[in-house]
């Protein structure tokens, strides 16, 4: 294959505001968006962002998705629609769990007055395919366009099968990421009860004290494109997406499997697939949850896929200590603040980590954000997304 | 309540209701059509059930096939009301 395929737009709405730079300056600053155990995108206004009917005829997952796109595409240059042949222009974003605040609210109105009294509305709000349908229509994107579900990796699967439909032909152009809206009472209750989230209410990835993950919300979205269409343009260029695989643990319904087999053969298949050397990675974009589980068994994948020697000189930093775990929006949101980081040289901290535990020896860049190698050698970084099924999905990306 | 709302209350209802829809406010006018407002057949089985809340009014969907316009609304929930 010799399509290659460049990142030339971003956009996130994120626990730490609107915007992706924001997201990376506030990271990077070692400022945290969780409050009371919940990463909200507090600094979310719809109607700031979207008109009225788009608010009516959307969940909050797909509102989310709408603002994070209309940032990524401005930054594209985009007027608006896209720049190229819209019939091969697609539109890729992955879920968790779709729009359940609208399955909740529905549910009890249901309960409360009747079958007869739901909205029509409820449907096309709640579908997990809602956000990628949705963004498709406002910009004419007329090309492929499906919603990816694999839990907390739908966000990094949506834009791997971007890469996929660009490098493939089908596609020249690709508006790709995750969205999640799932700070709802049934959802939040769902994970308390199966263990899943802190009881401190922080998130301290790979700290010998984590409990568990705090559940956030927000978008992430990215303006993939074939490199000779953006460069015959004249896009900015912000990045490339060298690579992407994905592997299936088939272990366990929602433990990871304990060594990081399935997630060190799909960081081996990203770097096969990208065609680079794993001493060539710079930076490690964490999944990080804050789960005992996931922060042992990835941090044996990362052991086992680079080697221990290598492993142990890789910064590895997890976004969700500053974000909380923002489920099927984690994967999109955090390749994008890998690319910034990319292309700042610069490796954000995991925050709240101060006590190491046994075994989880590698290099978190604690607390404090600390430059990366030096404009010499490529900017070369990776992003894990892992998701309850077993599902892994690595992205290899490079910033120009 | 059903036996006493007119004509008027009816409109300004309708009115609002399209507002809350997304329809601009100065577009809204009783011979506006819906399409032109861009509301569409999801828009008007809320309209139905508002209808049904305020006047105790049930529309179905077959009712409302061939209603282009607010007046045609007006005039089809006042039929129904009569």
């Amino acid at each position: 294959m010799t399509r290659s395929v460049v990142i030339t737009g971003v956009g996130a709405v994120t626990p730490l505001g609107v915007g992706a730079r924001t997201l990376h300056e506030r990271w990077s600053a070692g400022v945290s968006g969780i409050e009371d155990g919940f990463g909200r995108a507090g600094e979310f206004e719809p109607k700031e962002h979207l008109s009225t009917k788009e608010v009516r005829r959307s969940d909050r997952f797909t509102q989310l998705a709408l603002a994070a796109a209309g940032e990524a595409v401005e930054d594209a240059g985009w007027d608006g629609a896209p720049p190229g042949d819209p019939d091969r222009t697609a539109c890729v974003i992955g879920t968790g769990i779709g729009g359940i605040g609208t399955l909740e609210t529905q549910h009890l109105v249901m309960h409360e007055q009747g079958a007869g009294r739901i909205s029509p509305l409820s449907i096309p709000l709640l579908m997990a395919n809602a956000a990628s349908g949705v963004v498709a229509m406002k910009y004419d994107l007329r090309g492929q366009s499906f919603g990816t579900v694999s839990a907390c990796a739908a966000g990094a699967h949506a834009i791997g099968m971007a890469e996929r439909l660009i490098r493939y032909g089908d596609a020249d152009c690709v508006v790709t990421g995750g969205s999640e809206a799932a700070i709802t009472p049934l959802a939040t209750a769902a994970f308390d009860k199966m263990d899943a989230l802190s009881d401190s209410g922080i998130s301290r990835p790979f700290d010998r004290r984590r409990d568990g993950f705090v559940m956030g919300e927000g978008a992430g979205v990215l303006v993939l494109e074939e490199e000779e269409a953006a460069r015959e343009r004249g896009a900015r260029i912000l990045g490339y997406l060298r690579g992407y695989a994905s592997t299936s643990d088939a272990h366990h319904l929602t433990a990871p499997e304990p060594s990081g087999r399935g997630a060190a053969k799909a960081i081996e298949l990203a770097l096969k697939d990208a065609g680079i050397e794993a001493g060539d990675v710079i930076y490690v974009n964490a999944h990080g949850t804050s789960t005992p589980l996931n922060d042992r068994s990835e941090t044996n994948a990362i052991k086992a896929a680079f080697g221990e020697e290598r492993a142990h000189e890789l910064p590895v930093s997890s976004t969700k200590s500053a974000i909380g775990h923002l489920l099927g929006a984690a994967g999109a949101v955090e390749s994008i603040a890998t690319l910034l980081a990319l292309r700042d040289r610069i490796a954000p901290p995991t925050l709240n980590y101060e006590e190491p535990d046994e075994g989880l020896d590698l290099d978190y860049v604690p607390n404090e954000a600390r430059p990366l190698a030096n404009g010499d050698v490529r900017a070369i970084g990776l992003s894990n997304a892992f998701g309850f099924g077993g599902h892994n999905a690595v992205l290899c990306l490079e910033a120009s | 309540m059903a036996a006493t709302a007119t004509r008027e209350e009816i409109e300004q209802r309708v009115f609002k209701a399209l507002e809350e829809f997304g329809a601009e406010p100065d577009q809204i006018s009783p011979d506006a059509e819906f399409e032109s407002m861009d509301v569409d057949s999801l828009d008007l089985v809320e309209l139905a059930q508002i209808v049904e809340d305020d006047y105790g009014v049930q529309l179905k969907g077959e009712d409302m096939e061939g209603v282009k316009t607010v007046r045609q609304a007006v005039d089809l929930v006042m039929s129904k009301l009569g």
